[in-house]
């Protein structure tokens, strides 16, 4: 016997434990600290997101107050915040992060297949991460041409970063996509090869089906940003003209001829809503697993939610030029394109009415990653259902330039996942740690955050209607604004600065818990996933001791009637359940 | 964008008849006995397999990557400003070469799984030497381009050529470097036959692979 199925090898014959400190922790091959380097970087990394989007908010909501903000500057956080939020953050932390962390374990796997390209891949991203970073002190600061980089804008002069800030951006973007693809070959080959036995497909915890098909999508679709970026690199450098029409800037002539700005938007979009879903889909999947194991309920139409994750999936790849519609398209076009984001709105809807009805009837347990979950519902239908305005090109007209539009991508892309990610950090916390946090500082936590974002992002509605535009520096005279749109400013950031602020507990919670926490029991939720029954806890390398679990059944036998316990793990044979005493 | 899209939807079509067939009849709430095959993935599970699962991908990656610059080939033409390339000679040579050694690469294979061990180092570096070949050959084609003053940021057509013949030859690259690595494996003695084999497998794939690419890009930058 030549061939020994991947999943089925010796511990011994497979993964040398590693035995120094930094074969151990910093050129680790193990999924775990990986995972942890991902999501530590990634949390870092937007902190910084963070405080530029303060600083943005201190000149909206005070404008002339702050003498070190000038337009220049302010551009500059836009552009940065938008890019580290979206790309750096939140693509990284939830399949970098908590695709390492959770495959491999969910699966029933030791590993990733290849660990020593899941470590390239972590640091490649730390080198994307460093080039960004390095953006910010180069000469003429990083760029501010807006997250989207249109040309010619991000290349002309007079742009803020246009010399030395846009290329680092365009190369740190090349480098993470590099670092991603590593990653993300890796993700799949362990969804379909290394699933422990029993571990069918459609046995898999729908967090792994979020994280599997979300890798899929960015396989396919980061290949358009890398391409843009190139080309756009070609045009700065070498004076192409793929993206550069002939523009004189500045009285100036830099020689370019007929390029296509909007041959820019269309690869750049047709990534760009992609990856809407590839922040979203894990987001989906992991809240899918806490509602459930939280009500003590199995998910509400199981296979229809993976239906649902897979046709979002291929849909999201045909919607891309709603982005574009104030760039001018041809009326067919833009009637196709609105028909196909309503309809991706169908399987959307799908999974929140499944969501409700796990909800429904359920011993629901108001744990911290349960109030994120919820919170999730509420902010994501909300943001959901502003995407439906703006879906149609009549009504994106008008609104597309104005705070409208931020504040349904804010709700829908920034606050839905972020919920999220904190929902997942607070139930997976004691299996990483080991440890507890403080549930009522975590309760806090969320209050504070979930109300505070709603007093951000719900005024923001109502100036689009009144037509604030967005991207702006300072208003100027605008007499169709009543005053009061400024008082709304005003609050708005004061409650921006006030969710940031927030964000302490959280850390000082981890912190805590980490230097002085109660010990966590092995399985504290009573979940039924396999991450939570490994023979150590926290799990060591190689996750499973000696033997492989078998997975006997669905990750959702919840409150399955005749049964003692309220819950009856993957691995339990149909024979060994503890049956109760109604049975 | 209708290359890419085509291309999208013959992938999205693949992946999909598979989860189909693997996830409609599915009733995971149900118990059932414990399938064996549950572990081993579409190819079975073995280590071999995943490399080829892990390949495939990544020429799934790579295709995407082809056809989106191809799309914007195809979008950026139409502008008024396009004036077509004509294309080196020497690029029929370096097309021959390429086939060439994609042929030598499979029978280099053939003599792998058979176990013909003196075939395997004369393979090998025939191989290695016409791929390599090839890079040279492309460079010299950009030396000739360039002294005929057809630069980069001339024509937008040019920017294309470059771009893509340059994308090309960094995959190319790529693939040499997993060859070197048996090739210097087996030229030093190592006993890790296995692994050699391995390799040779995979990389004949990915030459085919860059084969079939190169013909693709080839006859798009003849035809426009």
């Amino acid at each position: 016997m030549s061939y020994v199925a991947f999943a089925d090898r010796d511990h011994e014959q497979d993964h040398h434990d590693p035995d120094t400190f930094i074969t151990k922790y910093v050129w680790s091959q193990d999924h775990k600290v990986i995972a942890i380097q991902y999501g530590i970087t990634a949390i870092l990394v937007g902190l910084i997101a963070l405080g530029l989007s303060v600083l943005m908010r201190l000149q909206l909501g005070f404008p002339n107050e702050y003498s070190f903000i000038n337009p220049e500057n302010y551009y500059q956080f836009v552009t940065m915040h938008g890019m580290i939020m979206v790309i750096y953050l939140l693509t990284a932390l939830f399949l970098g992060g908590f695709g390492n962390y959770l495959i491999p374990l969910m699966c029933g796997s030791r590993d990733m297949v290849f660990p020593y390209l899941n470590m390239l891949s972590y640091w490649t991203y730390l080198l994307s991460v460093i080039i960004l970073i390095a953006s910010f002190f180069v000469e003429g600061g990083s760029t501010g041409a807006g997250w989207t980089l249109y040309p010619p804008q991000a290349i002309s002069p007079g742009t803020p970063g246009v010399d030395l800030g846009i290329i680092l951006m365009l190369v740190s973007l090349a480098v993470f996509i590099v670092a991603f693809t590593m990653g993300g070959l890796n993700y799949i080959t362990t969804v379909l090869q290394a699933r422990c036995k029993g571990m069918t497909l459609m046995r898999m915890p729908l967090s792994v089906w979020g994280i599997f098909i979300a890798t899929v999508l960015g396989l396919l679709a980061f290949p358009a940003l890398l391409v843009s970026a190139i080309m756009m690199l070609f045009d700065k450098t070498l004076m192409t003209s793929f993206f550069m029409p002939a523009v004189s800037s500045m009285g100036v002539d830099p020689g370019y001829t007929g390029g296509s700005p909007i041959l820019f938007q269309h690869l750049f979009w047709f990534f760009g809503h992609p990856e809407v879903y590839i922040v979203a889909l894990p987001a989906f999947g992991i809240v899918s697993d806490l509602l459930s194991t939280h009500a003590r309920k199995n998910i509400f139409g199981y296979r229809m939610m993976v239906w649902a994750i897979i046709v979002i999936g291929g849909l999201s790849f045909i919607v891309w030029a709603h982005h574009m519609y104030v760039s001018g398209m041809n009326p067919y076009f833009g009637f196709f394109f609105a028909t196909t984001t309503l309809i991706i709105a169908v399987p959307t809807a799908i999974k929140v009415y499944n969501w409700v009805l796990t909800l429904w009837q359920g011993n629901i347990h108001l744990r911290v990653p349960m109030l994120f979950s919820i919170g999730f519902i509420f902010t994501f239908i909300h943001g959901g259902l502003t995407g439906l305005f703006l879906g149609n090109v009549t009504i994106d007209l008008p609104l597309s330039d104005t705070y409208f539009v931020v504040a349904h991508f804010h709700m829908v892309m920034g606050v839905s996942p972020v919920l999220v990610v904190f929902g997942a950090i607070y139930h997976w916390w004691p299996k990483i740690t080991g440890k507890m946090y403080n549930e009522t500082l975590g309760k806090w936590h969320f209050w504070m955050t979930f109300l505070g974002t709603y007093a951000i992002y719900l005024p923001m509605h109502y100036l689009g209607f009144a037509g604030v535009p967005r991207r702006y520096f300072a208003m100027g005279n605008t007499d169709f604004l009543p005053d009061s749109a400024q008082d709304l400013n005003a609050a708005i950031t004061i409650s921006a600065v006030f969710v940031a602020a927030t964000q302490l507990l959280f850390f000082i919670n981890m912190i805590w818990s980490l230097k002085s926490g109660p010990k966590s029991d092995p399985n504290p939720w009573d979940a039924t996933t396999l991450e939570w029954q490994t023979p150590d806890h926290p799990p060591k390398h190689g996750n499973w001791g000696h033997e492989l679990p078998e997975v006997h059944r669905w990750a959702y036998d919840y409150s399955v009637p005749g049964y003692e316990d309220d819950f009856i793990p993957q691995n339990v044979a149909a024979d060994k359940a503890p049956v109760g005493e109604g049975h | 964008m209708t290359v890419a899209l085509v291309f999208l939807a013959i992938i999205l079509a693949t992946l999909l008849g598979w989860l189909f067939k693997q996830t409609l009849n599915a009733a995971p709430w149900e118990m059932e006995a414990v399938s064996d095959l549950a572990h081993h993935g579409p190819l079975g599970g073995t280590i071999d397999k995943s490399k080829l699962i892990a390949l495939l991908a990544f020429m799934a990656v790579a295709s995407s990557f082809f056809a989106l610059i191809l799309s914007a080939y195809a979008l950026r033409m139409e502008l008024g400003d396009w004036v077509p390339l004509t294309e080196p000679q020497l690029l029929w040579m370096n097309t021959a070469i390429l086939i060439v050694a994609s042929i030598v690469f499979q029978w280099t294979r053939n003599a792998a799984i058979n176990d013909w061990q003196s075939r395997l180092k004369p393979g090998l570096i025939i191989t290695g030497a016409l791929t390599l070949g090839f890079v040279l050959g492309q460079f010299i084609a950009w030396q000739q381009l360039q002294n005929s003053g057809q630069l980069v940021s001339s024509n937008p057509s040019n920017g294309f050529f470059y771009l893509l013949t340059g994308a090309h030859a960094i995959h190319i690259l790529g693939g040499l470097y997993v060859w070197a690595r048996a090739t210097l494996k087996f030229v030093a003695g190592s006993g890790d036959t296995e692994g050699i084999r391995r390799s040779i497998e995979l990389c004949t794939i990915y030459w085919h692979f860059l084969l079939i690419v190169w013909l693709v890009l080839f006859g798009l930058l003849l035809s426009t």
